[in-house]
């Protein structure tokens, strides 16, 4: 077995410090820039070594909000996204923010007060098991028990959370130790000997894999986040043209790969594109990169790419065959096993396979039908895509936005589209595009949202607004959870329940005093807020809406009414088979 | 089928909290579970008796695997190995027929009586998985009382397999 990590052995002559001041340290040393945060009874000392500390701090309005601003910082920028919160509540309210960024194998470093260790166990005021708490939702955390291991712990949580399949880490650190002095200092490199995340691939299974490609007549590139936590844009493009191989990404790939290039089919599964779709249904050879075959993707797992060989290259071993058979597996970061295979890869043209899914993409674009006098959500897409030529950096909440934001914009950059894919979190898009931003200040940030999911998080408007910001969220109001009333309609006969957001024609268990207007009123709300705000009712007001909103460099608010039934199709019912697709223009 | 899994942990509080909660999050069964020291005084030696089939166990494997406490896993079922469990179980005895009966089944085992009231003996027996079941089955016929199993340890013949260096 190998050598411990040797921290702290050659820390005899530094001056001390206290736990606290280990804990900036560490963070500033770990290239962290940005803090998000929110302060409590816990965290005094650490908060009170932040005054001058060489790091920009971002009070957020909730632990909550912190933790998906750390997020979308992390997912725009690639780098570790970090956050600071008290214990007990402070802690508990990050759980939906960690267990959206383990789902999504997001780099996040959380810092959490703790009671002081003598205190723990006892039920002491804001105490929280949060190390039991957070386990599941994490990729590993930390409970710290003196302050001589901390700055090796620090380190090592950002090790943990940058490197293999990224994921938040937590670190639990008592008051009373962030109190404690120590001369410890970080180790100069991390090494842990149960920890080996960097896995070359097997040179042999890779061999296998190009032959298998230069076999097939109707190969497939099946792309996932991976590819884009392991930086592997240029690497899969060299390969799809060299071997004339179409592309389908998923939600957490959007980008990875230019969806205006012909071999690109877009996004597959439950509401991905027909071509995509079909041409699973029909390849022979499905080439997975980093992509974990998520429910939503395969429908039924049975009938899923059922004439094709599959194949699964993974950092994360327990990925690969989870829960469709690999009959080929390659463990390693999706660029270097990537480019491996560039060389070992004929060239090929794939003629009648690339004309067929051209047939499928010709015959079966997104398409919806225009309803008089109201606005098509689908068509607010269309116009932020036009508007921004196709470079706004797009986040989205969850739901039916969520999915015309995939269908109707076309993204020709890895980290150009942001969401919470795996937990499918609402309330993630304000906080996450304001972390996007921030990380990203030339990018022209957009945040897709409903009705819903932007007042899950609405109080975070206020951190753009501070910073002059110039996001723009635009909510696309239809007055229903959207997404839940589609399922309803579609599977329960029309049985709209507990998805009315508008205070009229609810029904009689849900009923509440009808008011003319819909609540809230966003506009005033977001002009509460202190942002600038439009609502826009009729089409021709969107794009000279969005134009106004894109120049201004300010935190702007477009609220668009919405046509209120409008559908996402085509939809792949839960569990079944593309040939159930429901594929319907309205 | 039972797949007996070994597992070298770094000996960190937390650790056997992760490692069950894995199991049971991902909605597998642990039949038995035995944590203790190894010769290495940071590292502890876990063995896991899970049931389920090769895609499960192959699941629960890479899942250990990959947990950043995890030194090494082994499934113990796919290799040479020796396991052993004690267990130690009274019976009711209604009479001397009836204890004499249970002493007799003992011995055929090799295992020992450590307990003797007027209406129960207790049996010590240490053996391995198929060896217990075997006398659990038929002991079965009798009134168990009380049982308890320290669940299953296992060691590999060769070297190299979980030994730990
Ligand atoms: C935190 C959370 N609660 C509940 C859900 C279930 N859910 C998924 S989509 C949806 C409706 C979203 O409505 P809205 O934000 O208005 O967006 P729309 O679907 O109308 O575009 C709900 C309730 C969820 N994804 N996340």
């Amino acid at each position: 077995m190998s050598k411990q990590a040797k921290a702290g052995q050659v820390a005899d002559e530094q001056p001390m410090r206290t736990g606290a001041q280990c804990i900036i340290d560490g963070l500033v040393g770990a290239g962290c820039e940005v803090l998000f945060g929110y302060p409590g009874g816990a965290v005094l000392d650490i908060f009170n070594c932040l005054y001058e500390a060489p790091l920009h701090f971002v009070l957020t309005r909730h632990e909550q909000g912190a933790v998906h601003m750390a997020d979308g910082y992390a997912r725009a920028t690639g780098k570790a996204g970090c956050c600071l919160v008290t214990s007990g509540p402070g802690a508990t309210n990050t759980v939906t923010g960690l267990a959206t960024a383990y789902m999504d194998g997001i780099p996040l470093v959380c810092i959490t007060g703790q009671v002081p260790l003598h205190l723990i166990g006892n039920d002491a005021f804001q105490e929280a098991d949060v190390i039991g708490i957070t386990r599941p939702v994490t990729k590993h955390n930390f409970l710290v028990r003196t302050a001589d291991e901390l700055p090796e712990i620090i380190a090592k949580a950002f090790y943990i959370a940058t490197t293999g399949k990224p994921g938040p880490v937590v670190i639990d650190v008592p008051k009373n130790i962030q109190k404690q002095m120590t001369a410890r200092r970080a180790p100069d490199a991390v090494e842990m000997r149960a920890y080996h995340p960097d896995v070359e691939a097997d040179p042999a299974a890779v061999a296998r894999l190009a032959e298998l490609i230069n076999q097939s007549q109707r190969p497939l590139l099946y792309v996932g986040g991976g590819a884009v936590n392991g930086d592997a844009s240029a690497a899969l493009a060299a390969l799809a043209r060299r071997a004339n191989i179409p592309v389908t990404t998923t939600l957490m790939a959007m980008g990875v790969f230019p969806e205006d290039d012909p071999l690109s089919v877009r996004m597959l599964g439950m509401h991905g594109s027909v071509a995509a779709n079909y041409a699973v249904d029909h390849c022979d050879l499905l080439i997975s990169v980093g992509a974990r075959f998520d429910d939503r993707v395969t429908g039924k797992i049975s009938a899923f790419a059922p004439r094709a060989v599959i194949e699964h290259i993974d950092i994360d071993r327990s990925s690969i065959g989870k829960s469709v058979r690999a009959d080929v597996g390659v463990q390693g970061y999706a660029k270097p096993v990537l480019e491996a295979l560039l060389p070992l890869v004929r060239e090929a043209r794939h003629d009648e396979w690339l004309e067929q899914v051209g047939r499928w993409k010709d015959r079966f674009p997104f398409t919806y039908t225009q309803r008089a006098g109201e606005i098509m959500p689908q068509f607010v897409i269309e116009k932020i895509y036009e508007v921004s030529k196709g470079q706004a950096l797009v986040t989205t909440d969850v739901g039916q936005h969520q999915m015309w934001a995939t269908q109707y914009f076309r993204y020709t950059k890895p980290r150009q589209f942001i969401s919470s894919g795996g937990l499918g979190t609402m309330g993630f898009g304000l906080p996450a595009t304001i972390g996007a931003q921030l990380g990203r200040p030339d990018a022209l940030a957009v945040c897709v949202t409903g009705d819903g999911g932007v007042q899950m998080n609405f109080q975070e408007l206020v951190v753009a607004v501070e910073r002059q910001l110039p996001i723009v969220v635009v909510i696309l109001n239809n007055g229903y959870l959207g997404m839940v009333r589609q399922w309803q309609e579609l599977f329960y006969g029309h049985r709209y329940s507990g998805v009315m957001l508008g205070q009229t024609e609810r029904r009689p268990n849900e009923h509440v005093a009808e008011r003319p207007v819909y609540l809230p009123d966003f506009v005033k709300m977001a002009e509460a807020h202190g942002a600038c705000a439009c609502r826009v009712t009729r089409s021709e007001e969107v794009a000279p809406a969005l134009e106004k909103a894109f120049g201004s460099g300010q935190t702007w608010v477009i609220e668009c009414i919405v046509s209120p039934e409008a559908n996402v199709f085509p939809m792949i019912p839960p569990g079944a088979h593309v040939a159930e697709m429901i594929n319907r223009t309205v | 089928m039972k797949h007996i899994i070994n597992c070298l942990v770094e000996n960190q509080p937390g650790v056997l909290a992760r490692i069950v909660g894995l199991i049971s999050g991902r909605g597998y069964n642990i039949e038995t579970l035995n944590v203790g020291p190894t010769a290495d005084p940071t590292v502890s030696k876990m063995t896991i008796v899970v049931p389920g089939d090769a895609h499960v166990i192959e699941q629960v494997t890479h899942q250990l695997s990959k947990q950043v406490d995890v030194i090494e896993v082994v499934n113990m079922t796919n290799r040479r190995h020796l396991n052993r469990e004690l267990i130690l179980v009274r019976v009711a005895v209604g009479d001397h027929q009836h204890r004499a009966e249970v002493v007799d089944l003992a011995s055929l085992f090799m295992a020992r009586v450590v307990a003797v009231q007027e209406d129960s003996v207790t049996v010590q027996m240490v053996g391995n998985q198929e060896t217990v079941d075997d006398f659990l089955r038929l002991l079965k016929h009798y009134a168990i009382v009380d049982i308890s199993r320290s669940g299953v340890i296992a060691v590999g013949r060769e070297a190299g397999e979980n030994g730990g260096k």
